[in-house]
Parts: structure tokens; sequence; C-alpha cells
């Protein structure tokens, strides 16, 4: 058993305390031979610190595309030539959408904007769609809409939107290179601003934009300090006419020991799989995954790529015996 | 029947080399990559057939307009100014 792992199981499994960045590296560098008693390890971190429950989500975009962010992985930055249009979704649909999302046992339903952070028009559209949400729907309702104000902050707070997604995307030391309209910085202060309101705090970020494992470790180290509520990972799906268009996918043995390490990091987040899964992982690896630390999923369609039928999802979790979380649970 | 109020291809829709049909039954010979956006007649679009099980298509196979893309959880709807809607 490498040195590491022994280590993790002290301080991490026993006492709750995650591995700081040394020790995330360690896990990240840990040859394939030992990548099965990483995951059986941070398994047993998720059972003990989080228990067998799985948190299902499903997100919808309310304003896709047209964004004037230069985000390099994105399809809908307006700045590149992707061919997603600006297109925004109507409060029937994102009603119609919530009870999807609500029809395969998910507790939650995130409303993504992509914009820099919302102007007046989006904020209406936001409050007269979770109003309309909460009249029709039995869901918790979170959102993902850029860089806020204090008093969108607490503009969101009323509306009862009760966890806020902002994803910092990647370490702060590679961030430049992913991001140059807006800094890693700012996206830390909207964070803040969200914790301070009482929201829960939603960020993560995507693996596999060319970060080293140096600056990936960096970025659960930084992830473990924020603390947040939830934690998506994303691995890169490149996107045609992105400037990460032609970049490789993750390797699939990397982002499994991708999820170890960060369950390692955050021994009781909501650690959940977000885009790209399929392409990374397939269907077997999304299992491992599961059986690695992972406790939380995004069913169904993403904002703008279309992910496994959620039955899929919902009878994998069955097979291994993981309880979906009832929505009472989070209240 | 106006063919914009009704879907022209089912769900997984006409490949990027497949016959587009429209709301009144007619079919026609997609001349576009509804992927990419290339020529049907430059290849035959293996990579853009294999990634669209996870896409929706973005542009109209038949007249190569970007198409205006809704994705939501259990589907996806792709709106042609001029050949209707797709569903999926």
């Amino acid at each position: 058993m490498p040195e590491i792992l022994d280590q993790a199981r002290t301080r991490v499994l026993e006492n709750g305390v995650g591995l700081d960045e040394a020790g995330i590296l360690a896990v990240l560098n840990l040859p394939d031979e030992h990548l099965p008693a990483a995951l059986q390890l941070a398994h047993e971190v998720r059972m003990r610190w989080c228990g067998p429950e799985v948190e299902v989500e499903g997100i919808v975009s309310l304003k896709t595309g047209g964004c004037p962010e230069d985000c390099h992985f994105c399809s809908q930055s307006g700045l590149f030539t992707s061919p997603v249009r600006s297109v925004w979704l109507d409060i029937p649909a994102l009603v119609e959408a919530a009870k999807q999302t609500a029809a395969t046992g998910a507790s939650e339903f995130c409303i993504v904007a992509a914009v820099r952070g919302p102007d007046a028009r989006l904020m209406k559209q936001m409050r007269d769609g979770v109003a309309a949400i909460r009249e029709a729907v039995d869901i918790q309702v979170a959102a993902s809409l850029g860089m806020l104000t204090q008093e969108q902050v607490d503009e969101l707070v009323e509306m009862g939107v009760h966890r806020y997604n902002h994803n910092l995307e990647t370490c702060r030391s590679y961030f430049p290179n992913v991001v140059t309209t807006h800094s890693w910085e700012e996206r830390w202060e909207t964070l803040r601003m969200v914790r301070e309101s009482g929201m829960e705090v939603c960020c993560g970020g995507i693996l596999g934009l060319g970060e080293t494992v140096e600056q990936r470790a960096e970025f659960a180290a930084q992830l473990a300090e924020l603390d947040p509520h939830e934690v998506p990972l994303n691995f890169l799906n490149p996107r045609p006419g992105t400037p990460l268009g032609d970049r490789p996918v993750v390797e699939g043995k990397d982002a499994l020991r991708a999820i170890a390490a960060f369950r390692l990091a955050m021994p009781r987040t909501i650690l959940r799989y977000a885009g790209g899964r399929e392409l990374t992982l397939g269907d077997l690896g999304t299992r491992d995954g599961l059986l690695g630390g992972i406790n939380a999923v995004i069913v169904g369609n993403y904002l703008t790529t279309l992910g496994r039928p959620a039955t899929d999802d919902l009878k994998l979790l069955t097979e291994l015996k993981m309880p979906v979380k009832a929505l009472s649970a989070t209240l | 029947m106006s063919e914009l109020t009704r879907p022209v291809a089912p769900a997984g829709g006409a490949g990027p080399t497949g016959r587009v049909v429209a709301a009144d039954g007619a079919a026609a010979v997609a001349r576009w990559c509804d992927r990419c956006g290339g020529s049907v007649a430059d290849g035959a679009h293996a990579a853009c057939a294999a990634a669209r099980s996870l896409e929706p298509p973005r542009w109209c196979a038949t007249c190569r307009r970007r198409m205006k893309v809704q994705v939501v959880p259990a589907g996806w709807s792709a709106v042609c100014v001029e050949h209707g809607e797709r569903r999926g």
C-alpha cells in the first residue's frame, strides 16, 4: 500500500480531515496498479462522512449563447466561431424542464444562464421562473448566473434559490490561460458573497483544460479551502469552434485518480459528476467513479450537449444499492 | 400544413449524411452535415455522426443555416427559420 493511502486512511477516513495539496498530488501521481486501492479508500471516505445516498440534479439553460466572456472551453461564448446561437427559454418550458427533472426523483434543479452576470431582464426571468417552478413542482431550485452584485445575491435569496453555482473552473495559477475577460479573484468574490448570504455554495470546475497534474492538485486544495457544499466535477468535452476544441479528452484512469483525490481532499462535500463523463469514462468508468468517491450526479442532458438517459443512471444507482437522496433530506 | 410546425426528423434526426423528412412527408436528401455544417459531398462525416449521439444538431441539413437549439433535461429542439423545427 502506498504511504499516501496509509496516511489518508488515518487523516481522512478516521479523522475527517482532507488531504493537503502535497497529499492530493501524491494521489494524482499514483501508478495505475494502486488506483483501485485509492478508489476503494475514497469510497470508504464518502460512505463514512456522507453516507450512501446520491444527490440527483437536473440542469437547464435559461439563456443560451451570446456570452461576452471568453472562457476557452465554452461553446456559448459570443467571441468564438461556435455554432451555438443565442436562445432564451420561456417560463412554461422552464417549468416543464423542472417537472421532467423532478420525475427522475431528483431533488435539485439548477437554472443556468450564459452571461458575465445577470442584467435586469435575466433577474426578472429568474424571479418569474422560480416562482412558477415553486408553485408547480416539488424540487429545490439552484441557480448559476455568473458573477453577482450584493443586491443580486440578496434578490436570489429572497426568491428562494437555495444553492448558487459559480465554478472557479481551474486553479488560480492556470485560470489566466483559460479566461482573460475576468479574473479568478472576481469569481472568488461572488462565492464569498453567496456564502455570507446563507445560500449553499456550489463550486467546481473542469479537468483537462491543459493544466498540469500539479495544477490539478492546486485546484483541489483551493476548492477545499473554499469548502463548498457541492463540487461539480466536469471533464473537458472539446467543443468545435472554441480555443480548446482540439484538446484531447481526459484519459479515464486520470479522471478516476482525480475523483479519488478530490474526495480525499474534501471528505464531506457533495462531489458531483457533471459534464464530460460520458466521453471520458463511459458506462464502466461512471460506475467506477460512483464506487470511488462520487456521491451526486447530473442526470439527463446538459446545457448544450446531451447526457445519458436519466433511466440509465437511476438503474445503475439501484444496482449499486445507492439510494437517491430524497427531497425531504435536503430541506 | 406548414413545414414550420412539426419536426422534420425523428429523435436522433437525420444524421450528418441522412435524409430529412419534411412535415408533409416529402423526403429531401441532406446536403449539409447537421453537426459541422460541412458539405456531405465532401466525405462521410463519421466523426460528426459519432459525436451526434451526445449532441443536438446545430446546422440545418437542408440549407446550412445555423439553427436555434434549446437543450432541456429530457430532449432538445432545433429550429431553422426556413425549414422548421426538429425535436429529439
